[in-house]
């Protein structure tokens, strides 16, 4: 606050780029009510966002892009040799069987679903909500939710092995077929693919109508054919017109309508996988709320995984600030609430609800480790109590550091704790999926699951696809919505003396 | 932007959905074609080693199929006969014929003659023939009227979505049990009442079939 008014006051600060305001130029300070913390720090001009932004895809990218992009390309590649040899050999690769039927795929399904809950929130939500922060994070979230999409995608349609029958006689999508089979339209399972393909199809849509602008920036700005061509060809002959832009806020606002109940119902579908079974540790009320919220965390948690090192990397430090980090913390600190709110719940109904199927599963399939818990309540050490234990750990511990400030702006420490909240999500899934299944009613089938090498590589190399896919778009596009992100800044208020139409302009 | 892109690349969305209309509907309309076994299966008319004709022998001499596929009525399988069954007649009628060559070879080998088989359904499926034959299915339900081939083929689907056609509504394709064989019956019969009196209960689960 007090470097706007410095800024605004002293016509030399304001002028130390020179971009448009020359340093004779006198405003006044702005008034007290419009005084806000600056989304953009230092002060920095219009035309200084254009050039930071635009730069990071138009200079060549710094030495470590080609190394990242070969291994995260060579890890993707391996991923899809093991789809390959899953195909051509069948399921058994994996190290799921009965009665752990589902164990790493569904795990890595809903991680990565989840992990894309984070972008639609910050485009849709807080864009209903005029939360004016999300405009430079909006774009690097929405591009990890589409990837994350893409990566979730692979999982449950491989591990049926036999991927081809998906399309036809389309066990993922109704198709009349002479069989005249159609998929159970009363499963959870039919309604989570509907789900997730509107989810990737509305979120492509809205991250793409966001890049119009910013692509025609980056076409004017092109030096080369190719590139004149190649953003030409994408940014659909924008010219900045205002008949343009009044399409545009309309199209982008009608789309963040449709996203918003798409962060609730997507997980919320994803939990129906579970609930709506029958199976004690799945059969729960509480999963709908319990999902979106642990969704929204994980996928905060992936933002600023990747984005405080970005920030550094391509020095954004003015654009995406202490401040965006602060408050992605908030998030983190909120949702992550309510995921340790809903494991104590959880555990209550266990034992409240009486059915001592649910009770079994929760206090000696998870809780029950072999020092406290176990010995506590008299039971057996539960088989995972490991990986119950690694997620209350990563999920309950680490967001409450985030009530102290000094934690909060550190963006070292956070980034640190970001990848416990991603690690600590994935085994929440496969607390959930694996330890319920591992045991079913009848004990001669209980057994214990250890994943296979192919489950690990696969899994792995799906980072592989994701870290492909993001370094793509920061190598093509504009990282940050630069339209957006100069629509906050006060050069862009008429009200504010920075803002407005100047002579100088 | 006229520098990058000349005048006529306005056309392109507009020749792009056209495109895409009529590729979509070519391909839907191929599959939906080409890609059943209403194209796939029907007309699979094999040549076998014996130039056999039903027509003769089921038509024109009015033999009942089960004197040859005598198994019908018992097994899940309808039998091909041996070469004893043709023998019973083609010891006397046409045994210097030179077309029936193989047949004597296969009478005094006891070597099956190794006709092609025309009517498979995938390992996966269990079909019983008995089951059927027994409660008023002709054979000319699933088969075609093989009395009228000099060389049998393929004359019906035999689809998943053709067998679930009868198994949801039994009553509109069954037939008295003595006319079961008798291809070209044509009569008025309540196969609602007669589905209902003989509990004829077609299963529509997945393991009536797949087991």
């Amino acid at each position: 606050m007090a470097k706007i008014a410095n800024a605004s006051g002293g016509a030399e600060a304001t002028g130390s780029r020179g971009h448009h305001a020359p340093p004779v130029l006198k405003v006044a300070d702005a008034p007290r009510e419009l005084e806000r913390a600056p989304l953009v720090l230092n002060n920095r001009s219009l035309g200084w966002i254009t050039d930071a932004v635009a730069g990071v895809c138009e200079n060549p990218m710094p030495k470590w892009w080609w190394p990242a992009f070969i291994l995260s390309a060579g890890t993707m590649g391996m991923m899809f040799s093991l789809l390959a040899y899953l195909v051509s050999t069948g399921t058994g690769v994996w190290g799921l069987n009965t009665s752990a039927n589902w164990a790493w795929d569904i795990t890595n399904f809903v991680f990565w679903i989840g992990i894309g809950h984070a972008g639609t929130l910050i485009s849709a939500v807080l864009f209903l909500l005029r939360q004016k922060w999300r405009t430079s994070i909006n774009r690097a979230a929405e591009a990890m939710t589409i990837f994350a999409v893409a990566c979730a995608g692979i999982f449950p349609v491989f591990h049926t092995g036999r991927v081809w029958f998906a399309l036809y006689p389309g066990y993922l999508i109704p198709m009349p077929n002479s069989n005249w089979i159609w998929p159970q339209f009363r499963s959870p399972l039919l309604w989570d693919v509907f789900a997730v393909s509107t989810y990737g199809t509305v979120s492509l849509l809205f991250w793409y109508v966001g890049l119009i602008p910013d692509l025609a920036t980056l076409r004017d700005r092109a030096k080369t054919k190719l590139r004149k061509l190649g953003y030409g060809v994408f940014s659909l002959g924008w010219s900045n017109s205002n008949r343009h832009w009044s399409n545009y806020e309309k199209a982008y606002l009608i789309l963040a309508g449709l996203s918003t109940p798409l962060v609730l119902s997507v997980h919320s579908i994803v939990s129906f996988d579970f609930a709506v079974s029958q199976v004690p540790g799945w059969h729960a009320t509480i999963f709908p709320p319990y999902f979106v919220a642990g969704a929204i965390f994980s996928g905060f948690g992936m933002v600023l995984t990747l984005l405080i090192p970005m920030r550094s990397l391509f020095n954004l430090h003015d654009l995406i600030t202490v401040r965006h980090v602060e408050l992605m913390c908030k998030v983190l600190l909120a949702t992550g609430s309510i995921v340790g709110y809903a494991y104590g719940m959880e555990f209550f109904i266990a034992w409240y609800g009486g059915s001592p199927y649910e009770l079994w599963a929760f206090l000696r399939n998870r809780v029950a480790d072999p020092f406290i818990f176990g010995p506590l309540f008299k039971v057996p050490t539960a088989p995972y109590w490991w990986a119950y234990w690694m997620m209350i750990s990563c999920n309950v511990i680490s967001p409450h550091l985030f009530w102290s400030r000094k934690l909060r702006t550190n963006v070292v420490f956070v980034w640190i704790v970001s990848i416990f909240v991603n690690i600590g999500m994935w085994f929440e899934r496969f607390v959930i999926i694996v330890t319920s299944l591992h045991r079913d009613y009848l004990p001669s089938s209980w057994g214990y699951f250890t994943p296979s090498w192919v489950d690990v590589f696969t899994f792995v190399g799906s980072f592989g696809l994701f870290m492909t896919l993001f370094l793509l778009f920061i190598r093509f596009l504009p990282v940050i919505a630069i339209s957006e992100v100069k629509g906050v800044t006060p050069q862009a208020d008429p009200h504010h003396p920075l803002g407005g139409a100047k002579e100088h302009h | 932007m006229s520098d990058i892109f000349p005048k006529w690349t306005n056309q392109v969305p507009v020749m792009g959905a056209i495109v895409a209309v009529v590729l979509g509907t070519t391909v839907a309309a191929g599959v939906t074609y080409y890609f059943t076994p209403k194209y796939t299966r029907v007309g699979y008319q094999p040549k076998q080693p014996v130039a056999f004709s039903h027509k003769i022998h089921a038509d024109q001499l009015g033999l009942d199929c089960r004197y040859c596929h005598n198994g019908v009525e018992k097994s899940w399988f309808s039998n091909i006969p041996s070469g004893n069954t043709c023998m019973n007649c083609h010891n006397q009628v046409g045994k210097e014929s030179p077309k029936l060559a193989l047949v004597r070879d296969s009478f005094a080998s006891g070597q099956p003659i190794p006709w092609v088989q025309i009517h498979q359904v995938p390992d996966y499926v269990y079909f019983n023939h008995s089951v059927h034959v027994n409660r008023g299915v002709s054979c000319v339900k699933c088969h075609g009227e093989v009395q009228k081939m000099d060389e049998v083929y393929h004359a019906k689907p035999l689809s998943m979505g053709f067998c679930l056609e009868c198994h949801r509504d039994p009553g509109a394709q069954i037939r008295p049990n003595e006319f079961v064989t008798k291809l070209d019956w044509k009569g008025e019969f309540d196969g609602k009442k007669a589905a209902h009196d003989w509990k004829v209960q077609p299963g529509q689960s997945c393991s009536t079939c797949h087991r």
